[in-house]
Order: C-alpha cells, then sequence, then structure tokens
C-alpha cells in the first residue's frame, strides 16, 4: 500500500528534477530544508531521524540534491522525506514536507482489534514493516 | 499570446530537429549585458592586462558556447575552475567577485554568490570534523563560485596527518562531478601556489585557467590611489600629489610591500593626518574643499620619509 504523507503524494513519485525545483522554492524563500528518514511509516509517527543538520544558508538546490543522494545511498531502501523550516518569527515551523524516496516494497497495514469487556472493541493500526526489527524491514540486511 | 504562438508553431517545430544556422553575435552580445561588466572592469580595476586579457578570452568563449549550445553543437560543459596567483595587494579577490557576476550573466552559474572561504572554514580540529565541515561550504556555494584564498594553506607538507588532504580530496571529488553546479577560484601567493600544485596534481590538472596576477607599476599605483579617494570623497592638491608620487617610490622599496592594499593604507594615514590637522586649529571657518583636500604636508608627515621604519 503507497503511503501518502505530506504534499503531493498522490502525484507520482517527483523526479530529481522536480525535488529540486521544489527545494529551490524553499530555498527562495529563505527556509532551511531538512532530509529525514524512517523505516517506521505509521502515520503517528512523526519523529523521522534527520540526515544531518538543517540546511540554513543554501541558495541552490544542487547542495541540497547531493544531501539527498548521500542519504539515499545509505537509507535508500527507506522513506525519506524533506521538509523546509520557516524561521521567521509567527511561523517557526515547517511550512513544507514532502517523500522523496520510498522502499520498493511497501506491505501497507493491518487492523487490530483488541476485544474488551462486553463485547466492546478497540482498533489500532499496525504497519506489517514494524513486524521486523529496525533497519531490516524493508530488505535490509 | 495563442495566437502567435500558433503561427510560430511551425518553425519552433523545425529548430527542435534542425538547429538555428545563424544568430548576430552583436544581439548576443548585448543581450547577456556582459559587455557593461567588462567595461566596468576595465574602468574600475587599473591595469591588470594579462588579467583582463584572460577574463575577456574566457567571456568570449563562454558566449560562443551559449550560442553552440543553442545551434545544438553539443560540447561538454567547459571547465570553469581557476587558479589566481599573485603578490599581495594585486587585485585577486576583487577580480573574483567580477567573474562571478560575468559567470552568471552568462549563465553558467545559476545563482550568482561567493563563497569566499580559507582554510580555518574547510578544515577541521579532530578527526571527522573535517568532512562535514567542507560538505557544508560547498553546499552553500553550489550554484556559484567557491573562492578559496590562500589555498595552499590546505596542505601542510610537513604534517602527513593533517585534515587538510581530507578537504583537498573532497574538493577534487565535488570539482570533477557537479563542474555545472560551481566553479571553484583558487587564489594565493604565486611560488606557495606552485609548490601546492605540485604536491597536489590532480588539482593543477583540474584548473583549466590559471591566471598570473603582476605587480602594479608606479603610474597604476598612482591611479588607484586616486581612484580610491574619489571614493572616499577626497582629492590630492597638487603637490600632495608629488609628495604621493615620491612616497610610492620611496614605499615600493621597502619591504612588506602589499601593492593596492599598502596605498590604501597609506591613504587611510594621511586622513588621520589631515583630521588632525584640520582639528588642531579650531577656529578656523572650514569649506567642503578643506576638508575634501590632503596636502602636501599630510603626506610627508610618513615615517617612509623618514626612512626609519616599515609602515
Amino acid at each position: 500500500m503507497r503511503i501518502t504523507q505530506g504534499c503531493f503524494s498522490f502525484l507520482p513519485d517527483l523526479t530529481d528534477e522536480q525535488i529540486s525545483l521544489q527545494v529551490q522554492y524553499a530555498l527562495d524563500k529563505g527556509w532551511a530544508v531538512n532530509i529525514e528518514f524512517t523505516d517506521d511509516p505509521h502515520p503517528r509517527n512523526s519523529f523521522w531521524e534527520m540526515w544531518g543538520l538543517p540546511m540554513f544558508d543554501l541558495s541552490d538546490a544542487a547542495g541540497v540534491l547531493m544531501e539527498l543522494n548521500e542519504c539515499r545511498k545509505v537509507y535508500g531502501d527507506r522513506y525519506i522525506r524533506m521538509s523546509a523550516f520557516d524561521s521567521t518569527h509567527g511561523w517557526e515551523s515547517i511550512r513544507i514536507s514532502f517523500i522523496v524516496n520510498r522502499p520498493k516494497n511497501e506491505p501497507g497495514f493491518r487492523l487490530e482489534r483488541q476485544e474488551l469487556a462486553g463485547r466492546s472493541l478497540r482498533y489500532t493500526t499496525k504497519s506489517y514493516a514494524v513486524d521486523r526489527p529496525e533497519g531490516l524491514r524493508y530488505g535490509g540486511k | 499570446m495563442n495566437s502567435q504562438s500558433d503561427a510560430s508553431a511551425n518553425p519552433q517545430d523545425v529548430s527542435e530537429t534542425l538547429p538555428i544556422e545563424q544568430v548576430d553575435l552583436r544581439r548576443e552580445f548585448n543581450e547577456v549585458g556582459i559587455g557593461e561588466v567588462l567595461d566596468q572592469l576595465d574602468r574600475e580595476l587599473v591595469g591588470l592586462k594579462p588579467v583582463k586579457t584572460r577574463i575577456r578570452e574566457i567571456a568570449s568563449l563562454l558566449l560562443i558556447e551559449r550560442i553552440r549550445k543553442r545551434m545544438g553543437l553539443a560540447a561538454e560543459v567547459p571547465t570553469l575552475h581557476m587558479s589566481f596567483t599573485g603578490n599581495p595587494g594585486t587585485g585577486k579577490t576583487t577580480v573574483a567577485l567580477r567573474i562571478a557576476s560575468i559567470l552568471h550573466k552568462l549563465g553558467f552559474v545559476r545563482r550568482g554568490q561567493v563563497i569566499s572561504v580559507t582554510r580555518d572554514e574547510l578544515v577541521g580540529q579532530y578527526i571527522g570534523h573535517t568532512a562535514p565541515k567542507t560538505k557544508e561550504i560547498l553546499k552553500k556555494a553550489m550554484g556559484g563560485v567557491l573562492f578559496i584564498d590562500e589555498a595552499y594553506y590546505l596542505h601542510r607538507p610537513d604534517n602527513e596527518r593533517d585534515y587538510g588532504q581530507e578537504a583537498i580530496e573532497m574538493l577534487l571529488q565535488v570539482m570533477e562531478s557537479q563542474r555545472e553546479d560551481l566553479v571553484v577560484i583558487l587564489a594565493g601567493y604565486g611560488d606557495q601556489m606552485d609548490k601546492f600544485f605540485a604536491s597536489n596534481p590532480g588539482f593543477r590538472s583540474r584548473i583549466a585557467h590559471h591566471i598570473d596576477f603582476p605587480d602594479y607599476s608606479d603610474d597604476e599605483l598612482l591611479a588607484i590611489a586616486e581612484l580610491m579617494l574619489r571614493d572616499m570623497n577626497y582629492r590630492f592638491r597638487s603637490d600632495a600629489r608629488d609628495a604621493f608620487v615620491r612616497y610610492i617610490h620611496l614605499r615600493k622599496m621597502q619591504p612588506l610591500f602589499a601593492n593596492a592594499r599598502s596605498i590604501r593604507n597609506a591613504l587611510d594615514r594621511m586622513r588621520l593626518r589631515q583630521a588632525n590637522r584640520l582639528v588642531a586649529d579650531l577656529d578656523r571657518v572650514l569649506t567642503a574643499d578643506d576638508i575634501m583636500s590632503l596636502e602636501a604636508s599630510d603626506v610627508l608627515a610618513s615615517r617612509v620619509f623618514a626612512k626609519t621604519a616599515i609602515t
């Protein structure tokens, strides 16, 4: 099941050229671009791991793409997303975030039912991927 | 717009397969606006003949390259990495800034910003510190020009475990693989740069343009001084100019002469003396002319004339 999180997630995957245009847009606005990765695709998992530091003071997307390619080399089997942080007063938060890399095979989620007293049920979703330990979830060794 | 593009749709299709055959060179030249940058270079930089010639050549090549691309005559992106060698104060940094704007106008760098760094900003202090630092700088410079001043400090021949080597390797890799994203300009004093290139042959061969900055002649130094004064809204009285000509002659024979930089320092000290002279007589009514003029006494008070110490 294809994960849809952040901007553009209902579009086909962005090409590198499209990614760099988006990144350039963010840089032109003065936002700092971050690269984050995870192998826990649950939608409530908001704490992805960062690849390096937020990239402040860049002027061209080529620098970000360089980092992204390096991140893909190491974590190409996981989800990688880019987010752009606006540090101006009043915003001080993420303005845009989109997935730039995803595992080849996304197994999706199952619905778990917990039976409680009096026939009531509690539901939760669980990704099939997280059944395996971290790092091995998407065919990592 | 629609009706126009319909009309021109056919020729456009043809130009896709059959690239343009003819180019109006003058129009192309004016369009890019490179003429004014070169003129500005001529106007604002005194002397530096070989440098200007080389920059003109590079600019022409880039212009032709642009046209060739439009004609569909595919060629590799020309290597634009440069090395500037020359004595202190010969204008290496100034020219690097100009080069960036030329390259930007011609569209060979996308942003045109210049990141000026020295060894400190590239090389770390402990193991594993250098790579992130260098990468950080490279990322900032992407799409523009990376200017490495005193580049020979990157390599310390006396210490083979020096972290500078790591920075050099990263630089070389990016200079090769991301030629269209980044232009690297190295600058440094002539003999030290020669040694630097001798110990890093990879660097030498990756840099297409080695430009040597000559020392200025006395006349050129005087012209520079007057240009600087004009920018600061000062001027020489005629006897002061004569005194300054002598000053240049004497100063050049002393050690640690740094061309235009020494001239600028000398002018700054003259401004001090002039201010002091004006303040000494508080009862006077000053005119704008008094405040703008440097007199011979301001020049002659320099220690250079006393031949005692280095200024």
